[in-house]
């Protein structure tokens, strides 16, 4: 019965679940607003099932298509489906969406609700953002995944939540609007369509395909977040709470990553090469800048927030080499990160909720008094560092490998993320577990219980899993990238 | 039973006693993770002679275990390639592996991470051995990250010891410089060969051999110099050549039983496995060879000189690894690969031997390791006196012990090497063996000779030992079999091994095809001219120099430490400069903290208050912010409410729109 419409169910029963959560009313009916929330993810990450077994691995076409009629005036549709490249992130936010609702369940007391449904309804949203094949509806799931977020932040977030939250809201609307310009454009020269496949084969002049690079890389560069504009990813995770941290950084930050591979780098394939050289840049800036900055952080979550945009930078690094090497490196660094990301903010959060600090000086000695936790942080910790048999390695070596083919230096630079990445990561754990415990606080922490066990222990197995064995992966992305690839070969000047 | 099978089981068993004994560990008891353990080392030990044997009947295997990612034509796999080398290099890993296994049961009785240390030494012989089995360049850089990753949660084993987490740290930052040269040397490979499996590498490589790539503005270099040099960064890091070495001195700040086996005999030696398991690729360039030639001869000598002036036995000992790394480094760049590997083996076992006796010997003193509160222990302990004897007499390379034939041949290929940079290496190894035996037997004489200097010695510990407190004055007393059994074990190596495996080893055809020397550098052949068996050149050795260097730096070092402590003392009054500089250790930790720990700092936080907060939050971000308001204030201002405010805006706005239209028509 459902079989035709798998994406909408991957989309609308998260949704759905959140609006249920919501009906739950107020906090007096916590319990029972935690347990629809967890049943919607468990059941939003179950009908996500069908897109793995029923995948054709050997076809670039879009998969489990629908198309229906939406907005007649406009020629936009209600068209969905997916490929190589965005079924993968759809299963990874719907699994991300379960572990957000078991982080927050003792942690959240205060308005559980609507917290639990802003995660759901998000997750909804974002599944939408991958599954669009539809220009406009893409933009709506683009820009109403935004809302949840805005208000995870605002309204559960930290002592300068306020800031953070309109920072983060102006930054990435501004982006957006640029986007929603060259989409119009776009839609009177493919004579009237919002198809974005129609897109993919509409041929442009060198000037609008500049201009539009130029939004398009605005749009997803913010959220990708590429330097120069990552400034509101720290500030928005330092006042956000874990579960909004986990969100952020393993899935909205793999949106704007997400549109290089299906609007800029398809449809303006003649800008994106001219302009490889500029994107590279960026993107070295952010391994090398982003990194010794990570360095001098004292905060834990703006460390990691920092290493998150050096991780990206990778990914960017790794679409502009217009490699197979260097595509799917940057896809399974997408994927990986959002592993590794979520399970650095957990553990952060792990150590928040003892002891209401996320500074690094008030921490150390912590193997002593949580010796589980130690270890799964030293397990994240050397995925952040890519260290090999992670999931952390296996995007960083395939870019750094496909650089080498391009350009040595484009390698030599992007590579010594070996030595940053590993610098600011163990630094911290260093200064954070190891050594005497001498703050006293330290001395009363316990250690992780069972949600928390299950929480790190899942995500640990996918960051071994896919450090171990990343051929699942790369099999499902490869035929997708190739094809992608070769389109992407062939100007497009009129 | 089938040979792959075999191979499976090697490195799988002690995996499997590292997962028992680390996530099983409060369940099976001290116990029973040292049981497991060493019943998974035992297994690898015995698949490792099985297979050994197997090779040694001409059995060699190149195959895949499994896929890791296939990119098109691309195939990355997980696999072995077991012949000669990779034979040899299991059988070492796994007997010192196994004989620390047993040892730690003494060394480590009292901790309270027990299990955490048998689990991560077997994690490390699983490592290791993934390492030198590997039939690619992606598990090799797997295994070379995982033993990079257990010797940095070793050296940190003590993790509330302030000193050791910083040692860990500094490691592991300074094996990811060697690193960071290693994956781009990867990454070339896979590049121009296309591939990363060693046999099809190496297969392709003469065809490249003269290929140049251009790096730095016009100037074309070879790409295999370029690879060779990249990949020799690896090991200039692992194997801590200089200037990478620096951190495994302080590596010594981990618990005694993985100095020996991790920063002694098996990892460190990494980086000389990889350059001779890389000989077809090193042989096509002499640029890269001179270079990995020069790096070991300096390593050689000037690291060994800092063993003279150490008093922490672990130290002497760390320093004296450093330099006869050096010796390793400088055969593989004589192309006397093979020599390389044969001294890799031989130190093994003494160096492995010299740890573990030292040990032995801190262990007795409760945790004292100044040899200067040490002396006259051989008789309170005579294994250990007698054991350390073989492997210090070993070690300078005293005839028919086996240091002796691999560092004796070291010396003769570099003299006859043909590179430009021989001279000076041969030089820098020759004058180390004085150095060598001066500070070998300078530690000796101080531990076990002498007056018993124990009892006036402070608690200068190195290691926890705050229940060991008041323990002084007492008489030490030779420690348990379980810690001599295993110095016994490698004693006999440390003694025999050389004089019973010269010959097959360096002049037979044991290594085959494992090792491949280009016509150009017959360093082999003509060492094979001069060598009439090992009796005849043990009895020759009396006639040569580097005999009476070694005899001449024994005797100094009885003269000055034994009769004349004052001598020393004089002398390093009045070297005042050249003592603090070996003290110092030529600065360069100072100059490194300052230039990388401190330097990385300042422009993290440089770029961070001047980029970050300053020009892209405070100008751009909160500017336009702060712009947005002042416009809006200005606009503000219009909005007054005032109907005739507006009537007034009206009529001008009216009036300048009607001009307009009038003068465009």
């Amino acid at each position: 019965m459902f079989g035709q419409s798998i994406l909408s169910l991957v989309i609308w029963v998260p949704i759905l679940a959140g609006v249920v959560v919501l009906a739950t009313g107020s906090d007096r009916n916590a319990p029972l607003a935690r347990w629809i929330a967890l049943a919607g993810a468990l059941l939003g990450l179950i009908v996500a099932f069908p897109l793995v077994s029923g995948f054709d691995t050997g076809t670039s076409a879009m998969q489990f298509v629908e198309k229906r009629e939406w907005i007649p005036v406009i020629n936009a549709f209600y068209h969905l489906g997916v490929d190589g490249i965005s079924m993968p992130l759809i299963l990874l936010n719907s699994f991300i969406t379960v572990l957000v609702v078991i982080a927050g369940w003792q942690v959240i007391q205060d308005k559980v609700a609507q917290y639990m449904a802003a995660f759901l309804i998000m997750s909804g949203l974002i599944n939408g953002v991958f599954a669009a094949l539809d220009g406009i509806l893409f933009y709506v799931f683009f820009e109403g995944m935004l809302i949840p977020l805005y208000l995870i932040i605002g309204v559960w977030g930290g002592p300068n939540r306020v800031y953070a939250a309109i920072k983060f809201f102006l930054y990435t609307l501004l982006g957006s609007l640029l986007m929603l310009v060259s989409m119009i454009y776009l839609y009177f020269q493919s004579g009237g369509s919002f198809d974005i496949q129609t897109w993919h084969a509409t041929t442009l002049g060198m000037t609008a395909q500049t201009l539009m690079f130029f939004a398009f890389l605005l749009a997803f560069g913010v959220k990708v977040p590429m330097w120069p504009v990552h400034t509101w990813l720290p500030d928005a995770h330092v006042e956000a709470p874990t579960g909004g941290s986990v969100v952020l950084a393993a899935i909205t930050l793999k949106v704007g990553a997400y549109g290089f591979l299906r609007f800029i780098l398809p449809i303006l394939p003649d800008a994106s090469h001219e302009l490889a050289w500029f994107v590279i840049m960026l993107s070295l800036i952010a391994v090398v800048y982003i990194g010794l900055v990570a360095l001098v952080q004292a905060d834990m979550k703006k460390l990691i927030a920092y290493s998150s945009i050096a991780h990206m930078g990778f990914v960017t690094l790794g679409f502009f080499l217009f490699n197979p090497l260097g595509w799917e490196g940057g896809l399974v660094q997408m994927i990986s990160h959002g592993f590794v990301s979520a399970a650095l903010f957990l553990c952060i959060g792990v150590m928040y909720d003892r002891l209401h600090s996320r500074q690094i000086k008030d921490y150390g000695g912590l193997a002593s008094k949580m010796p589980v936790f130690a270890a799964f942080f030293m397990l994240f910790a050397m995925a952040n560092a890519g260290l090999p048999a992670t999931s952390g390695f296996v995007g960083e070596f395939m870019v750094i490998m496909a650089a080498t083919q391009v350009n040595f230096w484009y390698a030599l630079i992007a590579a010594t993320t070996l030595i940053t990445g590993a610098a600011y990561t163990l630094w911290m754990y260093k200064r954070v577990v190891f050594g005497s415990v001498t703050n006293p606080k330290v001395e009363a922490m316990r250690d992780i219980g069972a949600r928390e066990i299950l929480l790190l222990g899942v995500l640990a197995v996918c960051v071994l899993g896919m450090g171990l064995y990343p051929k699942p992966f790369t099999d499902v992305m490869h035929v997708s990238v190739i094809d992608l690839l070769a389109h992407v070969a062939q100007s497009k000047l009129p | 039973m089938d040979m792959q099978m075999l191979y499976l089981i090697v490195p799988l068993a002690p995996l499997a006693g590292a997962i028992i004994a680390g996530l099983f560990g409060k369940w099976v008891g001290r116990t029973g993770a040292h049981l497991a353990t060493i019943a998974g080392v035992t297994v690898s030990l015995i698949a490792s002679v099985l297979v050994f044997q197997d090779v040694l009947a001409g059995h060699t295997f190149n195959g895949t275990v499994y896929t890791w990612m296939v990119l098109g034509d691309l195939r990355l796999e997980v696999g072995f390639l077991i012949d000669a080398l990779t034979a040899m290099m299991m059988l070492v890993v796994t007997f010192v592996s196994l004989m620390v296994h047993i040892y730690t049961i003494g060394y480590m009785h009292d901790d309270p991470g027990y299990q955490r240390f048998f689990s991560y030494i077997s994690l490390f012989t699983f490592s290791m051995l993934m390492l030198v089995m590997s039939n690619n360049f992606l598990q090799l850089f797997f295994g070379w990250e995982a033993v990079g990753l257990v010797s940095y949660l070793l050296i940190g084993f003590w993790y509330t010891k302030e000193t050791a987490i910083y040692a860990n740290l500094k490691a592991f930052l300074v094996n990811r410089v060697g690193d960071f040269g290693f994956i781009l040397g990867i990454g070339l490979v896979l590049a121009h060969f296309g591939s990363l499996d060693y046999a099809t590498v190496f297969a392709r490589a003469p065809s490249l051999a003269n290929e140049t790539i251009t790096i730095w503005f016009d100037t074309p270099w070879m790409l295999m110099t370029v690879i060779g040099i990249l990949l020799f960064i690896g090991a200039m890091g692992k194997s801590a050549q200089f200037p990478l070495h620096v951190w495994l001195p302080d590596s010594m700040e981990g618990p005694t039983p993985i100095s020996a086996l991790i920063h002694a005999a098996t990892m460190v030696t990494a980086g000389i496995f990889m350059v001779a398991r890389m000989s077809p690729l090193y042989e096509l360039s002499d640029v890269a060879l001179s270079f990995i030639m020069v790096i070991g001869a300096i390593t050689a000598l000037f690291m060994g000189l800092l063993g003279i002036v150490q008093n922490d036995i672990k130290r002497v000992i760390a320093y004296s690894t450093l330099s006869q790394l050096g010796y390793m480094t400088v055969a593989l760049g004589a192309s006397a690969y093979s020599v390389a590997v044969f001294h890799l083996m031989t130190h093994a076992f003494f160096k492995a031997l010299l740890f573990l006796a030292a040990g032995s010997v801190i262990i007795a003193l409760h945790h004292n390791q100044d040899i200067r509160y040490m002396g006259g222990l051989k008789k309170y302990m005579p294994i250990t006196w007698i054991t350390s004897l073989i492997g210090s007499l070993a070690l300078i390379g005293t005839p028919f012990l086996s240091g002796f034939y691999s560092k004796e041949t070291i010396i003769e290929a570099a003299k006859l090497s043909h590179l430009p940079v021989a001279d000076f290496a041969y030089w820098a190894v020759l004058i180390g063996v004085f150095v060598t035996a001066f500070y070998s037997f300078r530690m000796y004489f101080l531990v076990f000779h002498g007056k018993e200097r124990f009892r006036q010695g402070h608690a200068h510990g190195n290691e926890p030992d705050a229940h060991h407190a008041g323990h002084h004055g007492e008489t030490p007393h030779e420690t348990p079999w379980v810690i001599t059994g295993p110095l016994l074990a490698l004693a006999l190596p440390s003694l025999a091994i050389g004089y019973m495996t010269i010959e097959p080893m360096l002049y037979g055809d044991f290594f085959g095809n494992a090792v491949y020397v280009a016509d150009r550098h017959p360093v082999m052949n003509e060492l094979n001219q001069h060598f009439h068996g090992a009796l005849a050149m043990g009895l020759h050795a009396v006639t040569t120099l580097p005999f009476w260097l070694a005899v001449t730096g024994v005797g100094l070092s009885a003269f000055f430490y034994l009769k004349r402590p004052d001598i020393p003392a004089a002398m390093a009054q009045r070297f005042k400069f050249l003592y603090r500089m070996l003290l110092n250790k030529y600065w360069f930790d100072e100059l490194y903290s300052w230039l990388f720990a401190k330097g990385a700092r300042a422009l993290g936080g440089g770029l961070w208050r001047r980029g970050d907060q300053n020009v892209i939050d405070g100008f751009f971000v909160n500017g336009s912010a702060y712009l947005v308001e002042r416009f809006s204030r200005l606009a503000k201002a219009f909005q007054s409410g005032y109907i005739y405010h507006y009537a007034f805006a009206m009529l001008i706005g009216v009036f300048a729109l009607v001009t307009w239209f009038a003068r465009l028509n």
